[in-house]
């Protein structure tokens, strides 16, 4: 793909997180740099990923480890980091654990906070711990239907139903 | 049906009553919430989807948690105008209304909250107070969403708070909101700067529609710009300091025009009513344009009009309402005709 203001290959591809739709752009490594600098510049207007990415990955290295980021898929949904910039959506409550390191500068972006003050759910964190698993569970039982590998999926199914009617956490 | 019974009224937001309604209309809190073990709802799959809505649903039959009658709607079983009619009342988002797949709503037969199922989170909870009152929207929803919690378990994380589905609404979950009339900040081209100060502190301001939408009728939605690092009760507090300078902003303004522009202010109200009294075909902008000069006439002792109609019309005029009111599907063309009759019939006859 080519850079959106040049000839150049685009290295860098970059998703603004705004409240309406997320915009992409495709950029060499030149016009990131110009872009990403000015992103800073215009800091306290629209929270930018872009600005919180450039802070995270130093600028130099940051196309290569990008790349490598991207291949980055989380075990439950699924969902590759690439996918997270292109769409500017997570995919499961896990992505926020598997993608920690790179969400939480992005996160401090936004918000300028790190950390949740406020209401807790009645179950806390364990509740999500214990209960997201359904979601990996729930693609693998999918996934053997698709291949026809009934035995498997069969197996799964209890597996799900097992945690399901775990209640822990639920009233009864 | 449900549905067909609002047409008639204007819903717990327009009502017009409450503390300081001349200028603000309402107070809304919306909180964004996921179950724990399912997809975002971008990643669901249909059966993903049907189930969400399914253990949604069954809350419904808990009858005596909910202060009022609960209706339950299937978006994706209805029809392009019931959606938008939806929309119109700000019981649904548009988003809500356009997406695709198993999607619904639960709303109270008072429309004081309402709570999307599949929207780009699990649920979206809203509470909404006619007036200035966002505490009493903030303990409504807090019981709520106790009463969902105590049934589901939300995803939540030790340090990011609430899970969303994007990182903007991460922490409480939680927009709070409060919709003001501000035709004489408009009119002294004040409001720019207005504005830019309230960015300045996070606050973000959006029209009549929420985001994206123009101003229509002067109307703006002050709302919180993040939703982490700040409890609850502080996201309130912070959107609830700075509205009575609001209020004080256009108060001025208000008095300003009247000092200096007093002429010119009455003409601007009469020939308001009069277009709306008597023409033969007029857009849903237009009237709101209209509607909004007249309110503020009203509201500066120039015209007498009811309020209460008068907020009313502001719902009525707009394209799904009126074509339910009229009882069928219009072109655009017969759509302004018959909105500029029913403001000839509503002005004449005044409110019964």
């Amino acid at each position: 793909m080519k850079c959106q203001h040049c000839e150049k290959p685009a290295t860098f591809h970059i998703t603004e997180l705004t409240d309406e739709q997320p915009e992409e752009l495709h950029l060499c490594e030149e016009h990131a740099r110009t872009y990403l600098m000015q992103s800073e510049v215009e800091e306290d207007d629209v929270p930018s990923i872009a600005g919180a990415l450039a802070q995270h990955l130093k600028i130099n290295e940051a196309a290569e480890q990008l790349a490598q980021l991207d291949q980055q898929a989380c075990p439950l949904c699924g969902i590759t980091f690439y996918e997270f910039r292109h769409v500017g959506r997570l995919g499961c409550p896990h992505d926020y654990i598997c993608f920690e390191d790179e969400i939480d500068p992005i996160i401090s972006n936004i918000h300028s906070a790190t950390a949740h003050v406020g209401k807790q759910p009645r179950s806390g964190a364990e509740g999500t711990d214990q209960r997201t698993e359904l979601i990996r569970l729930r693609r693998e039982m999918e996934q053997a239907i698709q291949v026809e590998d009934y035995e498997k999926a069969s197996q799964l199914r209890d597996q799900i139903a097992g945690i399901e009617d775990d209640r822990t956490g639920e009233e009864v | 049906m449900f549905l067909d019974e609002l047409v008639g009224n204007g819903g717990e937001w327009l009502k017009g009553t409450g503390p300081e309604s001349d200028i603000v209309i309402s107070s809304r809190i919306r909180l964004a919430r996921n179950l724990s073990e399912f997809p975002f709802v971008r990643k669901c799959s249909d059966a993903d989807k049907t189930a969400i809505e399914n253990r949604v649903a069954a809350l419904i039959n808990q009858e005596s948690k909910w202060s009022d009658p609960v209706n339950y709607f299937r978006i994706d079983e209805m029809n392009d105008l019931d959606r938008q009619f939806l929309v119109e009342r700000q019981l649904i988002s548009r988003e809500l209304a356009e997406s695709n797949g198993a999607r619904s709503v639960l709303v109270d037969s008072g429309e004081k909250f309402s709570l999307m199922i599949n929207e780009e989170d699990h649920l979206r909870i809203q509470a909404v107070q006619s007036g200035l009152d966002l505490t009493e929207a903030w303990h409504r929803i807090n019981a709520i969403d106790d009463f969902v919690d105590s049934c589901l378990t939300y995803a939540y994380h030790p340090r990011f708070g609430y899970l969303t589905a994007c990182p903007t609404n991460v922490g409480t979950g939680m927009r709070v909101s409060v919709m003001l009339h501000l035709p004489a900040l408009v009119m002294t081209r004040e409001l720019e700067k207005v504005f830019r100060s309230l960015q300045k502190i996070n606050l973000a301001v959006r029209g009549l529609y929420g985001e994206g939408s123009e101003a229509m009728g002067d109307f703006y939605q002050i709302s919180n710009q993040i939703t982490l690092g700040k409890s609850e009760v502080e996201l309130v507090q912070q959107v609830n300091e700075v509205i009575p300078v609001m209020i004080e902003y256009e108060r001025k303004a208000r008095d300003f025009l009247l000092r200096e522009s007093r002429d010119e202010l009455s003409d601007r109200v009469s020939r308001a009513q009069g277009i709306l009294q008597n023409a033969k075909t007029i857009s849903s902008e237009e009237t709101m344009h209209l509607l909004s000069s007249i309110r503020l006439g009203v509201n500066m002792g120039l015209i007498e009009v009811e309020l209460p109609m008068l907020n009313r019309l502001f719902l009525q005029t707009q394209p799904a309402h009126l074509q339910k009111l009229i009882g069928g599907k219009l072109e655009i063309a017969d759509r302004n005709i018959h909105r500029a009759k029913y403001l000839k019939k509503s002005f004449n006859l005044g409110d019964n």
